[in-house]
């Protein structure tokens, strides 16, 4: 056995965090630069997962590139699929039925609620509290059960079509829904007070991985990132799209930028989402879900589209230039966790390396979707 | 509101201030700024601009408090030109989307960096880097970030064979 390695004071060494650390739920790798247990310098390593969604946008028609969609953030999948079909719609002028779009807010939000949900089991975790996560994924399983039941899938969905829904919900799934949602409401109480109120908890978070809303814009950090940064922006109100400005409910804001006012964000928002489906339930109209005139191979006209939409990462942009062929001539992800994660490198200096992955965690990373 | 402002202060960086017209899509366009329907194509401000304007340009967006989005190319082969687009967007209620366009020759494709002025753009021109080929003069660590790291080829590109 070698002798270990004595440093010299001030002398740092490096560390690989990744590509396969359990702290990065993903193959991410962040090379850091150490001096003792701070953080001199942080570089995020990226492209372990890249499988080149843009390319494969480009030589397969619009309908054939509906899955891809869910394969990017397989923890919330929905709210990708609904950005993909919202710019189709937008660019080639397809009015949706109004059932239709609500049966999307539903299903959106209860997608949010489960991302959230796995978020935070995961997220105590890996600051050390194993039985929430059991109690997270038991509510999230209740959401996926419902989901697989009208969509056919429990995480890569592919129930969005151009114009409207793969199929009608049935009236198991409304009953389920109606049923799920006091009992969450109840879970979230047994969370705060399991969890939020936890003293040890609070003071691993308070004051940890602190992002002033002037970083957050020069990355374009959104979501719960910037929230929690006293940024008041959601796009669901901010751009509205969808059937979202029919619904009564609040972007909660968190000023102090720390990983306790992301975390709090979240926990604030699945409350938000729970009366987001409470209201499009009660307010769901009947008709058809698919558009009566709906070309059958859809082509765009020439030009350059965009979509906004607030999945449960954060602001996700699509953009199609279209030639007016069957497929796209560019389309390019814009994907929330990628501009989250980037400030990751600059924020976390002279952090010492369990405060930096715990200010990680609250990033809410999924690899697939920065990677693409 | 902040559309006219951004729009006239935009607009000052061309020489001719006479209000760009929506051209014919597809057709090719001059420098200039344009308004955009924003119902149908997603954003409002639309500005192509020269290699020699964009930190000026970029720095109007930055002062007017927008926030990045996104930086991508586009692979114009029968025109032999590749086009970098930058987005911006904003975190207030008043909505306001701003395209930025650079078209480079193809076997030249040079711009300058932006990231002195977002830091941000760091990484969205990597990745432009990896896809296109398109370098970045003046970005400080402008290594592959998506690809393999001795990654020599460029898989946006129209005439890419795997």
């Amino acid at each position: 056995m070698s002798a270990p390695i004595q440093l010299q004071p001030g002398e740092t060494f490096i560390l690989n965090v990744g590509p396969q650390h359990p702290a990065t739920h993903g193959v991410l790798r962040v090379k850091m630069e150490m001096d003792g247990e701070y953080i001199v310098k942080a570089e995020t390593v990226l492209g372990y997962v890249h499988r080149m969604h843009e390319k494969m946008g480009e030589n397969r028609t619009y309908a054939q590139y509906l899955p891809n969609l869910s394969r990017l953030d397989y923890l919330g999948a929905l709210g990708y699929t609904h950005g993909h079909v919202l710019v189709i719609e937008r660019a080639a002028g397809i009015e949706v039925p109004e059932r239709a779009e609500y049966i999307r807010a539903i299903t959106v939000e209860l997608n949010r609620l489960a991302s959230h949900l796995f978020w935070f089991g995961c997220y105590v975790m890996d600051l050390g509290g194993f039985s929430p996560l059991m109690y997270a994924l038991e509510d999230r399983e209740y959401i996926l059960d419902m989901l697989e039941a009208v969509t056919g899938a429990r995480l890569t969905y592919c129930y969005y079509r151009f114009g409207g829904l793969y199929n009608d919900v049935d009236d198991d799934f409304i009953e389920a829904a109606k049923r799920f949602i006091p009992r969450m409401r109840k879970s979230l109480k047994k969370y705060a007070a399991l969890v939020t109120g936890n003293i040890i908890f609070q003071k691993r978070l308070e004051g940890m991985g602190p992002i002033s809303a002037e970083m957050c814009r020069k990355y374009g950090a959104t979501g719960a990132v910037a929230r929690g940064s006293g940024i008041n922006f959601d796009v669901r109100k901010n751009e509205p799209y969808s059937v979202y400005p029919e619904f009564d409910f609040d972007i909660p804001v968190y000023h102090e930028g720390d990983s306790m006012a992301r975390y709090k964000v979240r926990m604030d928002e699945m409350e938000q989402s729970l009366r987001i489906i409470e209201q499009g339930l009660a307010k769901l109209p009947g008709g058809p879900i698919m558009a009566e005139k709906k070309p059958k191979n859809i082509k765009l006209p020439v030009g350059d589209f965009y979509q906004a939409v607030e999945t449960a990462r954060g602001s996700f942009g699509i953009r199609i230039v279209s030639d007016g062929d069957k497929n796209a001539y560019r389309l390019k992800l814009r994907s929330p966790t990628y501009s989250n994660m980037h400030l990751f490198d600059e924020a976390c200096e002279g952090m010492m390396i369990m405060d930096a992955l715990a200010f990680m965690g609250s990033l809410d990373l999924v690899i697939p979707e920065i990677d693409r | 509101m902040i559309l006219e402002t951004t729009r006239e202060a935009l607009q000052s960086l061309f020489a001719e201030s006479a209000p760009a017209v929506e051209v014919e899509a597809g057709a090719p366009r001059g420098n200039g700024v344009i308004t955009r329907d924003y119902n149908a194509h997603g954003y409002h401000l639309d500005a192509l601009v020269d290699a020699e304007q964009l930190l000026a340009a970029v720095q109007i967006i930055d002062q007017a408090g927008f926030f990045i989005e996104s930086i991508t190319g586009v692979d114009w082969i029968k025109e032999n030109q590749l086009e970098v687009i930058y987005d911006f967007s904003r975190y207030d209620f008043d909505v306001c989307r701003v395209v930025i366009r650079i078209r480079v020759p193809r076997d030249l494709p040079v711009v300058p960096t932006i990231t002195s002025i977002y830091a941000g753009a760091n990484w969205h021109e990597r990745e432009t880097h990896d896809f296109f080929g398109i370098k970045f003069a003046g970005h400080p660590h402008l290594i592959p970030l998506l690809l393999p790291e001795d990654a020599d080829f460029h898989p946006l590109l129209k005439d890419f064979k795997a």
